[in-house]
């Protein structure tokens, strides 16, 4: 396959072609309308439907009737608009369609909202933060994926900064797989035959051939949550595995942290990095695991604090777990600001090493 | 029209077998005099006579239709409140071929979905909805809708809807029908044999323009809600047509093919 020179907005949109995505609806809102906006010229000639949805709530309402007949369908915006999706966002994931949102964040404060959601009911999506432009290419190919197998909606969180970031991207497509076909669909065939599907929360069929019913069906599906969070948490370590400070990251500010621990490294400071890149399900074990030799950890996010929590959830000793990162916005509150920075970054995390407070 | 003309419509919309082949159940869980049934029916009688099984999906909306899902051998997601049109949309610019359809409670469309209806509406979508008003939120009790008239009882204005208190309804249908892409618009009512014929017509006409891809549609059935309207069961009928059916009116709005 090629390699071309493209920013995030279009590595994400030819990754969901790539992986057959039939239909798009989404809601402009800046930095998440490149996204849209490739959508609607590459989309409909891979013979897809892209439509410019009037509010972010009819948009991903037409996502979940498009990904209820069975095709792969997607919609997202900016963390404010898919605060107005959560409760069909929520509806997805407790009737079992597949569904992938991209939420192209303008810092890092969608974390809450990403991995806990604002909808009704015991639901979970799956959310995956890539560190750069590539990583979005293959970690958008692998939400589809996910999305599909599981059935259940799955997020890609980004931010302005890797949607506007053009670099060299490698167009080859995983190897994932293969699915079984969706037999679950909803497309109309059954309709008179005595064979009809009935597509909703509480499960409960048709009279002819009834369902679970919400008891049973939701205690089933916190059963599928709880296995998802056991089989598919993703994670990167940089020198972790012997750190005595310790930093979390995720997303583009981990790229930023990545970089400092390994000029840190380099000079014999004993500093590692360890990335999330599944948000939920988070990797508690492996977090637990590498934090085990940690004098200090500490966590670089971008928000006034919300990741935190899931270290502090995952580390030995929570008393240990220090935060690092802060609000960072640009004067306009559409960008991120000072904090994303190799040199701010380096010396928080030596003030962290000498336990001066940040 | 007095309680006299209809005597006997409890048990005739109660216990009357429906027959048609859509239904998996003689029974509904609806209470007695309400009209839903009779307008499901009328429509579910459509899908079957115009030969629409294996190829119809229904989007149902929040309220008292919904109650029926399970009944009904249709292809069907219970959407979002309100959300139905959008729902609908994607399903259908997935599956062309199919004829997809919206049913929805005047809470549903008028109150909660009015941003729906109206763009679905808007982009000339090829669909049909329905929308079963009684003016009121049947499923919750009874309570005022968007669309309740001035004058009706409802269960939070038990002196009926006063414009200085909550303004005016929203007539629905009529804007719908003013929009272009709109193909087709109609008003039917099940308060008797008469209106329930108009409606079963009305609705084949409906598929009518959705099959032949003119453009979006909407049928609106009057139905009767005695329970929320805090009326005796057999005074529904004419209860609905002195306060909605006199205030809105029967008959095709709109219907782009026959002019041209």
């Amino acid at each position: 396959m090629p390699r071309i020179f493209c920013d995030g907005s279009e590595a994400v949109a030819r990754a969901a072609i790539q992986a057959g995505l039939r239909f798009y609806a989404g809601y402009p809102m800046a930095p998440s309308s490149d996204l849209l906006e490739q959508l609607t010229a590459q989309l409909p000639a891979a013979g897809g439907v892209c439509i410019s949805a009037e509010t972010e709530i009819e948009g991903v309402n037409m996502a979940l009737g498009a990904a209820m007949t069975g095709n792969r369908a997607a919609t997202g915006s900016t963390g404010q608009g898919v605060a107005l999706m959560q409760e069909t966002i929520a509806e997805c994931a407790l009737h079992e369609t597949p569904l992938v949102v991209f939420t192209v964040g303008r810092m890092q404060q969608d974390y809450y909202q990403s991995t806990r959601g604002g909808g009704w009911g015991d639901y979970r999506t799956i959310c995956m933060a890539p560190k750069d432009v590539p990583e979005a290419f293959e970690l958008t190919q692998r939400l589809f994926h996910l999305s599909d197998k599981y059935r259940m909606p799955a997020i890609l969180l980004t931010d302005g900064m890797l949607a506007r970031t053009q670099v060299t991207v490698d167009l080859t497509p995983l190897d994932l797989e293969p699915l079984p076909p969706k037999e679950w669909a909803v497309d109309g065939t059954g309709t008179g035959t005595g064979r009809s599907k009935t597509h909703w929360t509480w499960n409960e069929g048709k009279v002819n051939n009834p369902g679970p019913g919400p008891q049973v069906h939701w205690s089933n599906l916190a059963d599928k949550f709880a296995h998802v969070a056991e089989v598919e948490t993703r994670w990167e370590s940089v020198h972790a595995e012997d750190a005595e400070t310790l930093i979390v990251a995720f997303g583009t500010a981990a790229k930023f942290v990545e970089y400092v621990v390994c000029e840190m490294r380099a000079e014999g400071h004993k500093v590692g990095l360890f990335r999330p890149i599944t948000l939920w399900p988070f990797p508690e074990a492996a977090l637990e695991k590498v934090a085990a030799n940690a004098k200090v950890v500490g966590v670089f996010e971008l928000n006034a604090g919300q990741m935190i929590d899931d270290v502090k959830i995952s580390v030995p000793n929570r008393k240990l777990v220090r935060a690092i990162g802060g609000i960072s916005s640009d004067r306009s509150g559409l960008a991120i600001g000072e904090l994303l920075d190799a040199p701010v970054i380096r010396k928080r995390i030596e003030q962290l090493m000498t336990g001066v407070s940040a | 029209m007095n309680t006299a003309t209809v005597p006997q419509l409890e048990n005739a919309v109660k216990r009357a077998p429906f027959g048609t082949k859509l239904l998996l159940s003689e029974d509904h869980p609806l209470c007695p005099g309400c009209g839903h049934p009779v307008a499901l029916r009328v429509i579910l009688e459509a899908i079957h006579d115009m030969q629409l099984g294996g190829r119809s999906v229904g989007i149902f909306g929040h309220g008292c239709s919904a109650l029926m899902i399970s009944q009904m051998d249709v292809d069907l997601n219970l959407a979002l409140h309100g959300r139905a049109p959008a729902t609908a949309t994607g399903v259908k610019r997935m599956l062309p071929d199919r004829v997809v359809f919206t049913m929805q409670g005047d809470g549903d469309m008028v109150s909660e979905g009015l941003a729906e209806i109206m763009h679905t509406a808007a982009r000339s979508e090829k669909i049909t909805c329905f929308l079963l008003n009684n003016g009121v939120f049947g499923d919750t009790g009874g309570q005022m809708t968007a669309a309740s008239v001035l004058g009706q009882r409802t269960k939070t204005d038990r002196t009926g809807r006063k414009a200085e208190e909550h303004g005016y309804p929203i007539p629905i249908t009529k804007i719908i029908a003013g929009l272009d892409g709109v193909s087709y618009v109609a008003r039917a009512s099940v308060h008797n044999a008469a209106g329930v014929t108009l409606a079963k017509r009305f609705v084949r006409r409906a598929f009518e323009h959705q099959m032949q891809g003119a453009g979006f549609s909407l049928v609106e059935i009057l139905t009767m809600c005695p329970t929320g309207w805090v009326s005796k069961t057999a005074d529904g009928p004419a209860y609905m047509m002195e306060t909605l059916g006199q205030q809105m009116g029967l008959g095709e709005l709109k219907d782009s093919l026959a002019a041209s």
